[in-house]
C-alpha cells in the first residue's frame, strides 16, 4: 500500500543534504510552509539555497531558517517587503547571496524544470539589468532572453487537504507557487491541515496529483 | 511645484477616478501595488470589470469587512481582499500566462519615470546599497495589452518624471500607452508626449514647464475636471 504520510515533522524534513536547493511555496504568508521551514532550522544542514517569491517576514518560517545561517543563497522576485528584516540584515552584512528573478520567469523556470523543458525564451527582462549577460534572440521583431529551468532537490508545500497518495487541494490564493514547485523538485514535502480518505476528494478538483508528492505531514492548527 | 500648479493639481483619488472612467466594460485589469489600487473604487456603476491579482485571483473584490479577513485570500500587496461571484483561483504559471500571454487588457502601474517613447522605469532606483526587488513588474510591462501609468507629474523635489530617456533602471521598453498624472492625461505617441486632457486652470505651458521632454497638445484636448472626492 502506498502511504506517503510521515508521523512527525522531523521525519518530514529528514535527509535534506548540505547544499540542497529548496523550493519554498507561498506568496507572503499565504501558502508558506512555516512549520516545515522551522523544522529544517532545527537540523544540522548547511549551505542551503532557497527559492521563494519573498524573503521571509518577521522572525518565523523562512526568516527563522535564514536566521540560523543555514541559507547561503536565495532566489526570489521580491525580497524587499517591509517585514523582511532578517533577510535585509544578512544581505547588508554579505552573509547571503541574492538572485532576483522576475516573478513570471521564476514560476516558468520551475514549470520548465517540472515539465522537462530544456530552456525557453521570454521577452520579460530583455534589455534590462536583470537580462544582462543572458543569451537573447529576436523572434518576430521582438527581443527575448533565454531562461533555464530551475530545479529543486526539495519542495516544501503548504496545502489544505491531502490523501495518503499525496493528491492535494489548496485553499484560495494560498495555491500560488505550490503546484509548480511540487512538480519541479526531486523530493516534494507537503504540509497539510487535513488528511482525507481515498476517494473523498473530487477527482475533478485535485490540484496536484500524488505523482508529484513524496511526503505528507499533517499539521493541525 | 509652483503655487498655480499645486492649486489646480488633482488628488490621487481624482487621478484614480479618471483612470477608472477609461476602463471599458468587460475588461480584465491588473492594478499595481499602491496608488493604482484606488482605481477599483471608482469604476462607474453597472460596468463589469474583472480584476486580476498576480498571486492567482481573477474576480478580486474589495477589502473584507473587519473580522472577515482571510490570510489565504490576499492581493499582490499582501492585503486581505474578497472574491466576487464568478471569480477564480489558479496557480502562478496560469496567473503569469494571463499576464505574459497578453490576456490582461489593461495594467495600471506606478512609475519612477516614463520616457517619451514609452519606456518605463518602476522597479529600481539608483541606490545600489539596497537589495533589488522586481516582483511581477517586468512581466506586466511586456505582457499586458495596454499599460497605463498612474503617477505624480513630478517628484517631491519638483523634478519631472516624464523624460526624454529614463535615467532609472528600465522595466520595459516602449510599453506605456497613457500616463495619468495630477496635471494631465498624456498619451505616448510616435510623436512623443501628447496631452489630451489638462487639469482645469492650467495651460500647456504650465505643464510643459514641468515635463522633461517636448509636450504637444492634442487638437481634441479637453479640460480635465474630476468631481471632488474624499
Amino acid at each position: 500500500m502506498i502511504d506517503k504520510r510521515v508521523e512527525t515533522i522531523s521525519d518530514a524534513v529528514a535527509g535534506i543534504a548540505d547544499g540542497a536547493v529548496i523550493l519554498s511555496s507561498g506568496f507572503g504568508d499565504a501558502g508558506a510552509p512555516i512549520e516545515l521551514l522551522e523544522a529544517i532550522a532545527k537540523t544540522n544542514v548547511s549551505n542551503l539555497t532557497i527559492v521563494s517569491n519573498n524573503a521571509g517576514e518577521g522572525d518565523y518560517g523562512l526568516a527563522a531558517l535564514m536566521k540560523t545561517g543555514k541559507v547561503s543563497r536565495i532566489i526570489c522576485s521580491y525580497p524587499i517587503s517591509a517585514g523582511s528584516i532578517v533577510f535585509q540584515g544578512l544581505y547588508n552584512t554579505g552573509k547571503i547571496q541574492l538572485e532576483v528573478v522576475p516573478q513570471g520567469t521564476l514560476s516558468e523556470r520551475m514549470r520548465a524544470a517540472g515539465a522537462g523543458i530544456g530552456a525557453f525564451f521570454t521577452p520579460t527582462s530583455a534589455n534590462t539589468k536583470l537580462g544582462e549577460g543572458k543569451e537573447s534572440r529576436i523572434i518576430n521583431d521582438k527581443e527575448y532572453v533565454l531562461e533555464y529551468p530551475l530545479k529543486g532537490d526539495i519542495a516544501l508545500i503548504l496545502a489544505k487537504q491531502a490523501d495518503r497518495l499525496g493528491n492535494v487541494i489548496y485553499d484560495k490564493s494560498a495555491r500560488n507557487f505550490s503546484p509548480i514547485m511540487a512538480m519541479a523538485a526531486t523530493n516534494t514535502i507537503v504540509q497539510v491541515e487535513e488528511i482525507v480518505a481515498l476517494g473523498d476528494m473530487d477527482p475533478e478538483l485535485i490540484m496536484t496529483p500524488g505523482i508529484f508528492v513524496d511526503r505528507v505531514f499533517v499539521h493541525t492548527l | 511645484m509652483t503655487e498655480v500648479l499645486q492649486r489646480h493639481s488633482l488628488t490621487r483619488r481624482q487621478v484614480a477616478w479618471r483612470i477608472a472612467q477609461e476602463i471599458k466594460e468587460g475588461s480584465y485589469v491588473n492594478l499595481g501595488i499602491g496608488s493604482p489600487e484606488l482605481v477599483a473604487n471608482y469604476i462607474p456603476e453597472g460596468r463589469e470589470i474583472f480584476f486580476h491579482s498576480e498571486n492567482g485571483i481573477l474576480g478580486m473584490g474589495p477589502a473584507p469587512e473587519p473580522g472577515q479577513e482571510d490570510g489565504n485570500l490576499i492581493n499582490a500587496g499582501k492585503k486581505p481582499v474578497t472574491l466576487l461571484p464568478g471569480g477564480s483561483y489558479f496557480n502562478h504559471t496560469d496567473s503569469f500566462a494571463m499576464i505574459r500571454g497578453g490576456h490582461i487588457d489593461i495594467c495600471v502601474l506606478g512609475a519612477y519615470q516614463v520616457a517619451q517613447n514609452g519606456d518605463l522605469a518602476n522597479w529600481a532606483t539608483l541606490d545600489t546599497t539596497k537589495p533589488p526587488g522586481v516582483g511581477g513588474a517586468m512581466d506586466l510591462a511586456v505582457g499586458a495589452k495596454q499599460i497605463f501609468v498612474m503617477m505624480d507629474h513630478c517628484t517631491k523635489g519638483g523634478e519631472s518624471k516624464l523624460m526624454r530617456t529614463c535615467t532609472y533602471p528600465q522595466t520595459g521598453y516602449g510599453v506605456v500607452k497613457t500616463i495619468f498624472t495630477d496635471l494631465a492625461v498624456i498619451d505616448v505617441t510616435d510623436q512623443g508626449f501628447v496631452a489630451r486632457e489638462i487639469a482645469k486652470g492650467l495651460s500647456l505651458a504650465d505643464i510643459q514647464a514641468k515635463t522633461n521632454a517636448p509636450l504637444t497638445l492634442s487638437d481634441n484636448y479637453v479640460i480635465l475636471e474630476p468631481p471632488e472626492l474624499n
